[in-house]
């Protein structure tokens, strides 16, 4: 597993360590929650130059980085070249050249079948699907090819330097295909790497992590984070490392899981816990869905024996499902009450009703209450 | 028995088409009795001289009989009605945009200088065609006789909208009118078209600017489609999105080569048409759109249940219990959600 890290900027990786080390106490506004949200403080040495950017702009800054120091790498997607919908690749054309920042047409089967074939060849490939909920195109290419690469070819032949970015979640007005959070779909795939930032912090780390994965790895980009999310982020590149989660707050006396926006969910739901109710809530970001990190979480259950996990995605066929299961598995002795999901509806992403629709701070709060009156 | 039809999913492809084209002539295809009310080229230029152009002038069009082109065969009040829906979906556009700037609808899509494909394509079908529209394709919905009303309902996402409010603005669609309902996927449809020559189809390239271009290629394309079970791409040479052409470009084509003031110097040239019906025109539309949009903005948004049904036929045992849920929690923590926007 990739693991080095940038020059001088050295992730801490454990939470206690993070608190100590904490030196950026940082605003999110996250516009779905109703309110502001004081959030994370990444835990990296002072000696680390920083510089105050939002979420769309750490990822400019990683793919800039990575043009940068790696003369393989290429950049294509549609409308990438004049960057992007949501300006993730802003400057990066005319800084680098037309032939490795370039558009590709409407067709992200191609997108994704192309960028197969340039990582199988040996460079850095990173393909934008526009939005998370037009992946779908492509799933033959990613499940069927790029997934199975390695395996089929008994280790002669890879797509690890395949990495797949797309805006992903909610975004308040988004509607049925502007909205979709699928990355069960892909937790289902062995092969695969499946990453969700929470912050311009995680964002610029997990991405550069993604690139230098050496297994195909899907980012999704929290959208309606890309502006209201502002992280004072270490300007140098800097790994974190994959496939562990992020224990956001300690707590004793519920564990409550998330990743991507809904972690800004809970965070609130947790002070409002304790505010409200005197409830001590741990705080899990799993920031890695697929592989995903199973001794954080247990670890967490023993101690507090109380789980709820919460996604945007319908709840049926949702990864909380999965990591249900495992806990149920590993942690049954220690479970005071029934794991517990708050997640979308099993419906399509409703426009007019998204208020009603997401699992926003009120039903996880209830859901709380709940597991603690049990 | 209904014919199918993908219409005009092809606005951003501009490449060559299977057209092998000639520098002979620079007649524009079916643009006959309208060329001589137009700006004129300089003919021996050998190629279109407008902004962005990358096609060559054609000097007939291969797969088109000779004897099916005699001209425009549209009576004074068909075109009269091709003009007022094409000036009426353009005000709708310019009220629309300026009201998701404002923020009182989440978005917009406009159609501007492609009221000529849609209006002319649209002519051209059998009312009974069943149309599969893209999202910036709202003006065939408006000739086929789509009320204002609805237009704006469904941008609202009130509860008068036949999606029931789920769907982003201008995903319009009516069984009725036989307008296949839009969604937002639209590059998942550009390939079964954008390679017609690939998938042995026949393609075409229209000026999609005139309006009655289109309204024969579409006729004569839908006539093959019928008779010889032929699917035929259909290309237009409009677009719109600054974001994908200059400024200079956009504003050439909406001055210089627009499809509506096309349309209108030919009516003007026939005496159809003058200045103060021109301006009485324009105020009532203006008037019509406004009153929509005002009864749509003042409407209830649907009901609640709406988000729980059509996921399928029937409400299945657990979508129940999450609508049930739903309501509950609604109810207990109701100062925090916005129900009395919605319908009870």
């Amino acid at each position: 597993m990739a693991s080095q890290s940038g020059p001088r900027c050295r992730p801490i990786s454990s939470a206690s360590q993070v608190t100590s080390h904490l030196i950026f106490l940082v605003s999110v506004f996250y516009n779905g929650g109703g309110g502001a949200i004081s959030a994370k403080e990444c835990g990296f040495q002072s000696v680390c130059p920083t510089t105050k950017m939002n979420l769309f702009q750490s990822i400019t800054s990683a793919l800039d980085i990575t043009l940068a120091s790696d003369p393989t790498a290429v950049i294509f997607g549609e409308d990438v070249a004049f960057g992007g919908v949501f300006r993730c690749t802003v400057g990066l054309r005319d800084k680098f050249g037309k032939d490795r920042v370039f558009n590709t047409p409407l067709c992200e089967q191609g997108i994704v079948g192309f960028g197969i074939g340039v990582a199988a060849a040996g460079a850095t490939a990173i393909a934008e699907i526009q939005f998370a909920d037009y992946i779908f195109p492509a799933f033959d290419q990613i499940v069927n090819e790029a997934a199975k690469y390695r395996y089929r070819s008994g280790n002669h032949y890879d797509c690890g330097k395949l990495t797949i970015r797309a805006p992903w979640g909610c975004v308040g007005h988004g509607s049925l295909y502007h909205s979709q959070s699928p990355e069960a779909f892909f937790a289902h795939c062995p092969g695969l790497k499946v990453v969700v930032p929470r912050g311009p912090v995680q964002a610029k780390g997990l991405l550069l992590s993604c690139i230098a994965d050496e297994n195909p790895c899907i980012f999704f980009e929290p959208k309606v984070l890309y502006r209201a999310a502002v992280d004072q982020v270490p300007t140098d590149a800097y790994q974190l490392p994959l496939s562990q989660a992020d224990v956001v707050q300690e707590g004793s006396d519920l564990t409550m899981v998330a990743w991507g926006t809904q972690v800004h969910v809970i965070r609130e739901v947790a002070n409002m816990a304790q505010d409200k109710l005197g409830v001590s809530c741990e705080v899990i970001d799993l920031q890695t869905i697929l592989p995903w990190d199973k001794e954080t979480v247990c670890k967490s259950v023993v101690k507090t024996g109380r789980l709820l996990i919460s996604h945007e995605a319908p709840v049926t066929g949702g990864f909380a499902g999965e990591i249900a299961t495992t806990v149920q598995e590993e942690c049954f002795l220690n479970l005071e009450v029934p794991i517990t999901r708050v997640c979308g509806y099993d419906t399509p992403f409703p426009h007019i009703f998204e208020p009603f629709y997401i699992p926003d701070k009120w039903k996880c709060f209830e859901a709380v209450k709940g597991m603690i009156n049990y | 028995m209904q014919t199918l039809w993908g219409l005009g999913f092809l606005n951003a492809i501009r490449q060559h088409t299977a057209l092998k084209t000639s520098r002979v002539l620079q007649q524009r295809a079916f643009r006959i009795n309208v060329a001589q009310f137009q700006q004129s080229f300089d003919s021996s230029i050998e190629k279109p001289q407008f902004p962005g152009a990358s096609a060559e002038f054609i000097d007939h069009l291969e797969f088109i009989q000779p004897n099916v082109i005699s001209g425009i065969p549209l009576s004074k009040d068909t075109v009269l009605n091709f003009y007022q829906k094409m000036t009426l979906l353009n005000t709708m556009d310019r009220i629309l945009y300026e009201s998701q700037r404002q923020g009182r609808i989440s978005f917009y899509m406009t159609n501007y200088g492609e009221e000529g494909t849609h209006i002319g394509s649209a002519a051209a079908l059998n009312s009974n065609d069943l149309l599969f529209g893209q999202y910036r394709e709202a003006g065939v919905l408006l000739y086929r006789g789509f009320p204002l009303d609805l237009f704006m309902a469904q941008c609202y996402g009130n509860a008068d909208d036949l999606g029931k409010g789920r769907q982003m603005p201008v995903h319009y669609g009516c069984k009725d009118l036989n307008f296949v309902t839009i969604s937002s996927p639209l590059a998942t449809q550009i390939p079964q078209a954008a390679r017609g020559p690939g998938y042995g189809m026949m393609s075409i390239r229209v000026d999609g600017n005139d309006v009655f271009a289109v309204y024969n290629a579409t006729k004569e394309a839908r006539r093959r489609a019928v008779a010889e079970n032929q699917p035929i791409g259909h290309h237009s040479t409009s677009d719109d999105s600054s974001a994908y052409r200059s400024v200079d470009e956009v504003n050439y084509w909406d001055k210089q080569d627009h499809p509506i003031s096309r349309l209108r110097h030919y009516m003007t040239a026939r005496g159809w048409w003058g200045e103060d019906e021109e301006r009485t025109w324009r105020k009532q539309s203006r008037k019509l759109v406004m009153e929509a949009f005002e009864k749509a903005e003042r409407r209830l948004k649907p009901n609640l249940e709406f988000i729980f049904t059509d996921v399928y036929d029937d409400l299945t045992p657990d979508l129940i219990k999450q609508r049930e849920a739903m309501r509950r929690h609604v109810q207990q923590y109701k100062e925090h959600y916005p129900i009395d926007l919605y319908e009870k």
